[in-house]
């Protein structure tokens, strides 16, 4: 019986310390993709400033109010614009960044094409 | 032909480049939010400063007036040079202020109101930073200008006489 109760114990701990690993994994997933607006070139979750610290302490908020990460997302975007998300969605300021990419490939792939098989 | 077209390609190449990077040299890599107005106004519940109340927003913010809510500090030295704007701004009637006390000591807000003058009806306290994020703000001193529950103007940064001009514009 006292080895059943110290399993249990036990497993309970165990599970307890992985419910807030899963929380705080989470949280730095989000963060890593919120862009620090006063510092530059730092992700809200490499930086420690006290916009950074606020942001943080944000986010856990709006998790435990049952947010989901985009719903977090959106939220922030709302109040700060598409800068402060390092993964911007497609619109008419951020199609350029989008598009080109894809007709550079597109343009070096013609040139491929057009010199190595119709040559042949 | 194929033999001008590589020098032709190069040239435009660094012509395209240099477009870029002219363009870009204007430009100032400080980024400021791009200032939403007509947004709704967060909802929130917070601490007040002087009686150490709870109030939200509903409470603090009614329809059909106008207000300002300033986000101050007292370690903020451009909040010092604003304070004087803030102050006159009080003595119009049309507005209602309200500050928002950002991650100060509340000894300290207290000291610095007694010595520059208090020109807020009523103060909301923002320990941790993240009620001034609910409105979209990320340093001290902002200044909102609110009319039924929408946020008309904001302002990054010290208000001068330049601003204080605009604002009684505004409200009249």
């Amino acid at each position: 019986m006292k080895i059943f109760k110290n399993f249990v114990i036990i497993f309970l701990l165990m599970t307890i310390n992985n419910l807030n690993a899963n929380e705080n994994s989470e949280r730095n997933e989000i963060t890593k993709n919120l862009r620090c607006l006063i510092c530059q070139g730092q992700s809200v979750y490499d930086s420690d400033s006290d916009f950074a610290n606020s942001m943080k302490i944000l986010v856990d908020k709006k998790l435990d109010e049952g947010l989901s990460e985009k719903e977090i997302y959106i939220y922030f975007k709302e109040k700060y614009g598409d800068w402060i998300l390092y993964d911007p969605g497609l619109n008419k300021n951020t199609y350029l960044l989008w598009l080109l990419p894809i007709l550079i490939f597109l343009f070096g792939g013609a040139i491929i094409v057009k010199s190595f098989i119709f040559k042949k | 032909m194929k033999k001008k077209l590589i020098p032709y390609s190069i040239i435009l190449i660094f012509l395209i480049i240099f477009a870029v990077f002219y363009k870009s040299l204007k430009d100032t890599n400080i980024y400021t939010p791009e200032t939403k107005i007509n947004n709704d106004i967060p909802i929130f519940s917070a601490e007040l400063l002087l009686s150490n109340e709870n109030s939200n927003s509903t409470e603090i913010f009614e329809l059909d007036k106008f207000y300002l809510l300033n986000i101050w500090a007292s370690w903020c030295v451009p909040c010092r040079d604003e304070h004087p704007i803030l102050m006159s701004l009080s003595k119009n009637n049309k507005l209602i202020i309200i500050g928002m006390n950002y991650k100060d000591n509340k000894k300290n807000a207290k000291k610095f109101l007694d010595e520059l003058g208090n020109p807020y009806e009523k103060i909301i306290v923002d320990k941790n930073g993240t009620n001034s994020i609910e409105w979209g703000a990320f340093g001290v001193p902002e200044t909102f200008i609110i009319y039924n529950n929408k946020i008309i103007k904001k302002y990054i940064g010290p208000l001068n006489n330049e601003l204080l001009i605009e604002i009684q514009k505004i409200i009249k």
